[in-house]
């Protein structure tokens, strides 16, 4: 090739080749475009597929029932008796629909559409108001989890009997109350009420938003003021000298640290040697507020960073301290930037699990915890414990308890570019 | 009286620490008409006191705080009859945690050991009286500060200076704290990896091949010594981190380049927010993800394709780890491919290369260092990533380069070894402190290296 090229100009050869290097660079070109497409498609499928999952967990399938309130069943001392066998009144209800099941085993599957909670929903209406007794009343109760998903389609009826959860009596019932209008779903209350639950349709979210409530606080009540006065100190009155370097090299590298090594800390630290309370918010804000430090001291800095020297000049040349210079006028300008970032630190730290596994956030807890020493659990921890669960309506919850999740994340980053956007100040 | 009581208590001191060290002052030079007489503004006469009265109380309530717990059990097995002293530690600790849970009223005394409840007693007493002493010194100590500093208060005393010292102090105890923690880190892992090391051999845990943690209830059961040789969980670190690094490497270098080089200003704008979500999104909702719809998908294909595929296969938990990580890997790459001066690239365009000429011969080289530096921070990254492992990968230690094989990590086995009740002696809990150990100085190592190239490289061209 090269030989028969010799006789031609460069610019034959340049010419020569310009097809061959424009299709390089249309390939290089569609490269780069497919591989930012890779990742956008991939966060579309992943939000396509968490909604289609979730939304429907927002739901709950009730069951409508006649409830009789009997006197002499339910209040036989003319007060209402809290104990009272408040499952017979659900049950006979029940039955009362199906006439026709007779056999112990049917009845059964038959009681087993609803929710083990029906009987105490009923005792909790009557016990709100007593002048319930003697009447009869039309009753919304949550109907079992497996019903649930026979509603939302999520058991596949062409499988053989032994393979569901779900008979095909269940199913032949369920159909006929389907057709009664008695079967319908609900805004789902109980998964912003309730604690954990081994039963799938008790579960819900509002143990462990508290548990991530406390802790987020705990984390903000330590991590800010710390995390500004070490970024103050650092800008404004650290010499320059091995200890600040020191400082500097530790908080970088603080902050590529997997948080995994700072649950280890924790567990060796606070638990261990300080004996603090195992599954604790206030061992996970600790934990938290360690791991967020270094994410609010660069924010905080950055913010210091952008206050104009001559504003100090002027206060310097007015005869303030160094210290009033910075706490009366760096500071309040400084505060936006420093908000938003430890807003940005919260964020991250709402979504940080692994370091709550190892302080023993794990724990199965249906209270709800009422202060930062209570045992607890965090929002990501019950989406980890859910994940794990093998039923189908846990996966459901999961997927909606993560959609709860996200949909904080995105507040508070929104409000932190709004406060970006809001206090910016270009000097 | 309850922590919180008493720092209420305290505030409330402090507010009243304020007003008299203030109006001591202006007193001492008659009246606020007067007040350029006193060498520092009155307000800091006034901090000046809440200093003495607050800062000492404050520092021996958390001090007490902390102390109390071990003091108070201490005392109590003191107190306890000589054949419950002498029981072996592992015992004894049982027996304390029992008369914990009784003094904290979570059991019933109903058919407890006498002793243990004349413990329990004891324990709940020791508690109270702990409790009101430490208010009554705690207060006593903040009305001492208060009257102290009110007697030091003239008209020539220098309050401003002193109490600027004191929260220059403060701000340097502050700007410790990161220093305190990575020290903390490193001591509390080394102390624990050595305990470790005492038990298991250096050597057998960082070249053996075996890794079978579970030991035996009893020491006459099978496999009950346990096996340390964590070799297997590297290699299964090792293999996700490349199957990781292969997606997001490739992936977020040409997204860089892409949006830095080739797309339009608007799509820039669109498309870097939307890639920077995939770096918001937490961790644990990445594992669901892998192990719900990742795993199986994979899976299908892989035995639509004649493949043996675990079910919780490597290769699940690397794609998604990828993901996570092109964020990461783009940002750092668009960093350093901006750096890159004008010039160069106006020079190489000018001499007649096309746009990829440019970018693979003259950007990529000159950037080559950032790049280098931002990826080795991203394996970092992929290495200490616990959640998405944890889910979706599986627990047996192979020792395998198959990617459709299960394998296990460091991580995972950390979580595996601490999650649940374990005495915190045994070989088996203080192994995750050692596997910790390993993962903080390689995480520690390539940050270091990565942080370097990064900052060396920003040098070069400002």
């Amino acid at each position: 090739m090269m030989n028969s090229n010799l006789g031609q100009t460069t610019r034959h050869r340049v010419e020569a080749s310009l097809k061959r290097r424009y299709a390089k660079e249309r390939r290089f070109k569609a490269a780069g475009i497919a591989a930012t497409f890779t990742g956008l498609a991939f966060l579309a499928i992943f939000f396509v597929n968490l909604v289609s999952q979730g939304t429907s967990a927002f739901q709950q399938t009730m069951i409508s029932l006649e409830i009789n309130f009997d006197r002499t069943a339910l209040a036989p001392d003319g007060d209402v008796d809290p104990n009272a066998d408040y499952e017979a009144v659900v049950r006979d209800s029940l039955r009362s629909l199906f006439p026709d099941v007779t056999d112990r085993r049917e009845r059964r599957q038959l009681s087993s559409l609803l929710s083990v909670s029906a009987s105490y929903d009923v005792k909790d209406m009557l016990a709100a108001d007593p002048t319930l007794l003697g009447s009869t009343q039309t009753v919304w109760l949550s109907a079992s989890a497996n019903v649930d998903m026979v509603i939302k389609g999520n058991i596949n009826r062409d499988v053989p009997q032994d393979l569901r959860t779900v008979s095909d009596l269940q199913l032949l019932w369920i159909d006929e109350l389907l057709a009664a209008g008695r079967l319908e779903k609900k805004f789902n209350t109980a998964l912003f009420t309730n604690g954990d639950s081994r039963e799938p349709e008790l579960a819900g979210i509002r143990g462990a938003l508290m548990g991530t409530f406390y802790m987020l606080l705990v984390t903000i009540a330590l991590a800010f003021p710390l995390g500004v006065a070490a970024a103050i100190y650092l800008e404004e009155f650290a010499p320059r000298n091995r200890w600040s370097d020191l400082i500097e090299v530790n908080i970088n590298n603080l902050a590529a640290v997997p948080s995994i090594v700072f649950g280890l800390l924790g567990l060796a630290v606070f638990i261990n040697w300080m004996s603090l309370p195992r599954s604790a918010p206030l061992v996970g804000g600790l934990v938290l507020s360690l791991l967020t430090l270094p994410v609010i001291i660069i924010a905080s800095r950055a913010a210091i960073q952008a206050v104009p020297p001559s504003i100090k000049e002027a206060a310097f040349g007015l005869g303030a301290s160094r210290m009033q210079v910075v706490f009366h006028h760096v500071l309040p300008l400084a505060m936006p930037g420093m908000l938003t970032g430890a807003i940005i630190g919260m964020a991250r730290s709402l979504g940080e699990t692994a370091p709550l596994l190892m302080i023993g956030m794990v724990a199965f807890i249906v209270d709800v915890p009422g202060s930062v020493t209570d045992p607890a659990t965090a929002l990501p921890v019950q989406i980890y414990l859910w994940a794990d669960s093998p039923e189908r309506a846990f996966a459901e919850r999961t997927s909606a308890a993560i959609i709860v999740l996200l949909a904080f994340l995105l507040l508070m980053n929104l409000a932190a570019v709004l406060m970006r956007k809001r206090f910016e100040k270009r000097w | 009286m309850e922590p919180v009581t008493l720092l209420l208590v305290l505030i409330a001191l402090a507010c009243a620490a304020f007003y008299a060290g203030r109006s001591r002052a202006l007193v001492a030079v008659g009246g606020r008409a007067n007040s350029k007489n006193l060498h520092s503004l009155p307000g800091y006469y006034g901090f000046y006191s809440v200093i003495w009265c607050l800062l000492p109380a404050m520092a021996l309530a958390l001090l007490w705080l902390l102390a109390e717990p071990r003091v108070v059990i201490a005392m109590v097995v003191q107190g306890l009859p000589d054949n419950l002293r002498s029981l072996p530690s592992g015992d004894l600790n049982l027996l304390i945690n029992n008369i914990e849970n009784l003094a904290a009223g979570y059991f019933s005394t109903a058919g407890a050991d006498q002793d243990v409840v004349a413990a329990a007693q004891i324990l709940a007493d020791y508690q109270v009286a702990s409790r009101q002493l430490m208010s009554v010194s705690c207060i006593s100590l903040s009305i001492l500060g208060l009257l102290l500093s009110r007697s030091k208060i003239t008209p020539i005393f220098r309050a401003r200076n002193g109490v600027e010292s004191v929260i220059q102090k403060l701000l340097i105890l502050a700007s410790s704290i990161a220093v305190l923690t990575t020290i903390g880190i490193v001591l509390s892992m080394v102390f624990e990896a050595m305990r470790f090391f005492h038990q298991v051999p250096i050597t057998d845990f960082l070249f053996g091949l075996n890794w079978s943690p579970q030991t035996a209830i009893r020491p006459d059961q099978v496999g009950s010594s346990g096996s340390f040789g964590a070799v297997p969980l590297f290699a299964g670190t090792l293999l996700i981190t490349v199957i990781a690094m292969t997606i997001a490497a490739p992936v977020g270098l040409m997204t860089a380049i892409y949006l830095a080089e080739y797309s339009s200003q608007s799509f820039r704008a669109t498309a870097k927010p939307l890639l920077e979500i995939l770096a918001g999104i937490p961790t644990v909702v990445y594992g669901f993800f892998a192990a719900l719809t990742v795993a199986p998908a994979v899976r299908a294909t892989g035995t639509a394709l004649g493949f043996d595929v675990a079910s919780e296969s490597a290769l699940a938990a690397g794609l998604v780890m990828g993901v996570m990580i092109i964020p990461l890997v783009s940002s750092l790459s668009d960093d350093a491919i901006n750096a890159v001066p004008r010039a160069m690239r106006d020079g190489a365009l000018g001499l007649g290369s096309t746009k990829s000429e440019t970018i693979k011969q003259v950007i990529l080289p000159a950037a080559l260092p950032g790049i280098v530096g931002g990826l080795m921070l991203a394996v970092s990254r992929a290495i200490g990533e616990t959640m998405i492992v944890v889910m979706a990968a599986g627990l047996s230690a192979n020792l395998t380069a198959n990617p459709f094989s299960a394998v296990t990590t460091v991580t995972v086995q950390i979580v595996t070894l601490l999650v649940g009740d374990q005495e915190f002696d045994s070989p088996k809990t203080l192994a995750a402190f050692a596997l910790g150990l390993v993962l903080f100085v390689v995480t520690l190592g390539l940050n270091l290296i990565g942080l370097v190239i990064v900052r060396k490289y920003r040098e070069q061209y400002e």
